[in-house]
């Protein structure tokens, strides 16, 4: 028995903080984010040279064929680092031709994707509670793919895109057959897209997207604890400056005691989410409900720290020039991203029965 | 990670499992036996199995077994599983006996170890005092040697199963011109002698589980002082790194947890069951989360431990006492929300003892959801709790000291 990480699954995170901390330091960042295209192809590059857009692919196909949880703790250093990248979707679509494409599919598909000379992303979400496949309108007839779908993480950078069905389905589609309409995302690190399609030319994939979407709650609830656990350090280091009252804020017991209450609320969260990503890939019978439990408590709980970081962080924290705003944006991404904690919770009482 | 037991965990489980399917209940004529006795039965085959008692060594009555924290969860959980009533860890055993092996000399070790593990020697715990609550350096309650005795006068508060008891240890003021820490002694003590008064102290769910004692010239032999005199701050520390061992039973917010569901869905509101009710279902279901989230996190502290590398959890070892109360208190105000009017009758005495265990009366949730209350000050207050995880995990700095 042994629950914890593995040296390698260690130097894959600290791999991936180095990358982010050398290339994305807060000051890059800022430019980034006040680019035109909040995206640097350059970023993603450099995390494809160090295997990261090939973690999840297969061995055959270039890969390195690792597990969700190794993917998940590549999510928790980018969230930590607000990385603007478009790993979140790029590892579900290969997750998806992994788990359901066909060989040629996989042949055809998978080499440049784990690359990275190849872009993949997901199209999931149909307007603004739309996240759980049963309500899916988006339909495939015949090779035939007519739809509408929203929040479509870097589309306009993807090659390719996986979108979800009618029927707890997934089909296959190139961005070229797409209609994309820009979007005013929140987090500008991963900006959005809406997508449509009028019978452009799609494939079937043979997996749930149910299944598609436990991967990708689990990756969400690991972004936002690692971009909670970022916030509550900022946080820390600030009130340990900043004085008022001629003490720096930290002196104050009511402040000591806020980032207490962040820490003792935010660290058994980690616990969820490395168990739903085990669950995965060893228990799948269990990660449908421990899926949920990371993703309801985890991102509301991550969203509960980013507020109490800009509180602390005073009228200061409201301003755009304070990086608090990065990792706010980034949460307020995770926990909306696939369904609130509401539609969670509820899937995770009908899951036990209740 | 690899959540699968060993073959070697697995044949261990089975092996505990079968021993304890046939080991209780005692069966026939010593089913008739007085429970004290059954318990003592148990408690000797369980010792002779290395089941009970591992870390103690076999000459003062222990099985010592070699330490395992696997070994120590699987049979945690499979005694818990069938309700033996002799293995519940007592005040004496879990905390008194291994504080002696650490700190106590061979006498101590010889004249009270044994009695303890079997229970002829029943222990209170005498730190808290009206002045000396989360302060508890600042105990006042004073021993002045006489002779080869100490006399003592003072007050302790909070004082478990001091009426059952038939000792207290504990801290007292020996040393009156040093400073705060260094002016305790760590003292053993007999109740049984004019001198020390008694009293229960009525809590505010009626039952009275805790108690007042009053010393008034008691004596006990400075032979009775673990480690040496004014140390007695050092000796409490350990004490108190052995009390974790009795606080905060995961398995009991997972039955409390498991109780509230089952209210749930036989309260009925407007005709469905309240189980069927949003609200209800999302507090439940968070609630669900979060013991989950406190459930694998301290399997994370164990399989750390077991490798040896109890350094790396010390944020979760750190937050499971305060994340636990918090969580406890929220599952039984949602039982106070669900039964309703109900909760404006006072719990019968039998409901107010009940709260270990979840029966589905009304009086009995009240209770437990007073009771909870009561962990956020019982084994370091809450707000203790905030300011050394902000000082010791996120190095801020430390309270001004008064």
């Amino acid at each position: 028995m042994d629950f914890g990480l593995s040296e390698e699954q260690d130097l894959l995170q600290e791999t991936v903080r180095t990358f982010a901390r050398g290339e994305c330091p807060e000051p890059r960042l800022r430019e980034i984010y006040d680019s035109e295209t909040g995206y640097d192809p350059a970023l993603w590059s450099g995390l494809s040279d160090l295997g990261i857009s090939g973690l999840i692919a297969p061995e055959a196909h270039g890969g390195a064929e690792l597990e969700l949880l190794d993917a998940a703790l590549v999510a928790e250093a980018l969230g930590g680092a607000a990385l603007p990248a478009p790993y979140f979707g790029h590892t579900l679509a290969c997750l998806a031709l992994r788990l359901g494409g066909s060989a040629e599919q996989q042949e055809r598909w998978l080499p440049r994707l784990a690359s990275g000379d190849a872009l993949g992303t997901v199209a999931l979400g149909e307007g603004d509670h739309g996240w759980l496949p049963a309500t899916w309108q988006t339909e495939l007839t015949d090779g035939a793919l007519t739809g509408h779908k929203d929040w479509v993480p870097f589309a306009a950078q993807a090659d390719v895109l996986i979108v979800g069905t009618r029927g707890d389905g997934l089909a296959l589609v190139e961005r070229s057959a797409t209609e994309l309409i820009p979007v005013e995302g929140v987090d500008r690190t991963r900006p959005v897209w809406s997508a449509r399609w009028n019978r452009a030319a799609a494939e079937p994939l043979d997996v749930a997207a149910t299944r598609i979407c436990e991967a990708g709650a689990i990756l969400l609830a690991a972004d936002a604890f690692g971009a909670a656990s970022k916030l509550i350090e900022m946080t820390r280091d600030y009130v340990q400056t900043r004085e008022q009252f001629g003490q720096p804020l930290a002196r104050f017991q009511a402040v000591k005691h806020q980032l207490a209450d962040m820490l003792t609320e935010t660290e058994p969260t980690r616990a969820l989410w490395w168990f739903a990503a085990y669950a995965f890939d060893h228990r799948p019978e269990d990660a449908p409900l421990a899926a949920a439990q990371a993703k309801a408590h985890g991102t509301d709980v991550a969203m509960e720290v980013a507020r109490g970081a800009f509180e602390l962080h005073g009228g200061i924290g409201f301003t755009w020039e304070c990086d608090v705003q990065f990792w706010f944006k980034r949460v307020l991404f995770d926990r909306t991203f696939l369904g609130t904690p509401d539609v969670h919770l509820d899937r995770s009482a009908q899951l036990q029965g209740w | 990670m690899d959540l699968r037991h060993s073959e070697e965990h697995e044949q261990f489980r089975r092996e505990v499992h079968a021993f304890l399917k046939d080991a209780w209940p005692l069966r026939g004529e010593e089913a008739e036996l007085p429970a004290a006795k059954q318990d003592a039965l148990f408690r000797e085959r369980a010792i002779e199995r290395g089941y009970m008692y591992r870390d103690i060594p076999k000459r003062y009555g222990g099985s010592e077994q070699p330490d395992d924290v696997i070994l120590d969860s699987i049979l945690l959980e499979e005694f818990t599983a069938s309700g033996v009533s002799a293995s519940l860890p007592t005040v004496g055993a879990a905390m008194l006996a291994p504080t002696l092996l650490e700190q106590g000399n061979e006498d101590q070790c010889q004249r009270f170890v044994g009695p303890t593990l079997n229970q002829e020697i029943v222990w209170c715990q005498g730190y808290s005092e009206p002045g000396a609550g989360s302060d508890l350096a600042a105990v006042s309650s004073k021993a002045v040697l006489d002779g080869d005795e100490w006399v003592i006068h003072g007050h302790k508060v909070w004082t478990s199963q001091a009426a059952k008891a038939d000792w207290m240890f504990g801290l007292f003021r020996t040393e009156p011109d040093a400073s705060k820490h260094a002016g305790l002694s760590y003292l053993l003590l007999p109740l049984d002698q004019p001198g020390v008064e008694i009293t229960p102290l009525r809590q505010m769910n009626g039952d009275a589980e805790f108690y007042e004692v009053h010393f008034d010239g008691a004596r006990t032999s400075v032979a009775n002082t673990v480690g040496e005199r004014g140390e007695g701050w050092k000796v409490s520390r350990a004490t108190l790194v052995h009390e974790r061992k009795l606080i905060g039973d995961p398995n009991y917010i997972r039955r409390l947890l498991n109780g509230v569901v089952e209210l749930a869905r036989k309260t009925q509101w407007e005709g469905r069951s309240a189980l069927a009710d949003p609200g209800i279902r999302r507090r439940l279901a968070r609630i669900g989360a979060r013991l989950q989230a406190q459930e694998y996190t301290n399997l994370r502290q164990l399989s750390a431990m077991a490798s040896g590398n109890a350094l790396s959890v010390m944020t979760p070892m750190m937050i499971t006492k305060l994340h636990s109360t918090n969580l406890t208190q929220d599952l039984t105000k949602l039982a106070f929300d669900l039964i309703g009017g109900d909760a404006l009758v006072m719990p019968t005495p039998e409901e107010a003892q009940g709260y270990t265990i979840p029966e589905l009366t009304a009086g009995t949730y009240l209770s437990q959801y007073m009771f909870t209350i009561a962990t956020s000050i019982a084994g370091g207050a809450s707000n203790i709790q905030r300011n050394i995880i902000g000082e010791r995990l996120l190095g801020l700095p430390r309270d001004p000291r008064p």
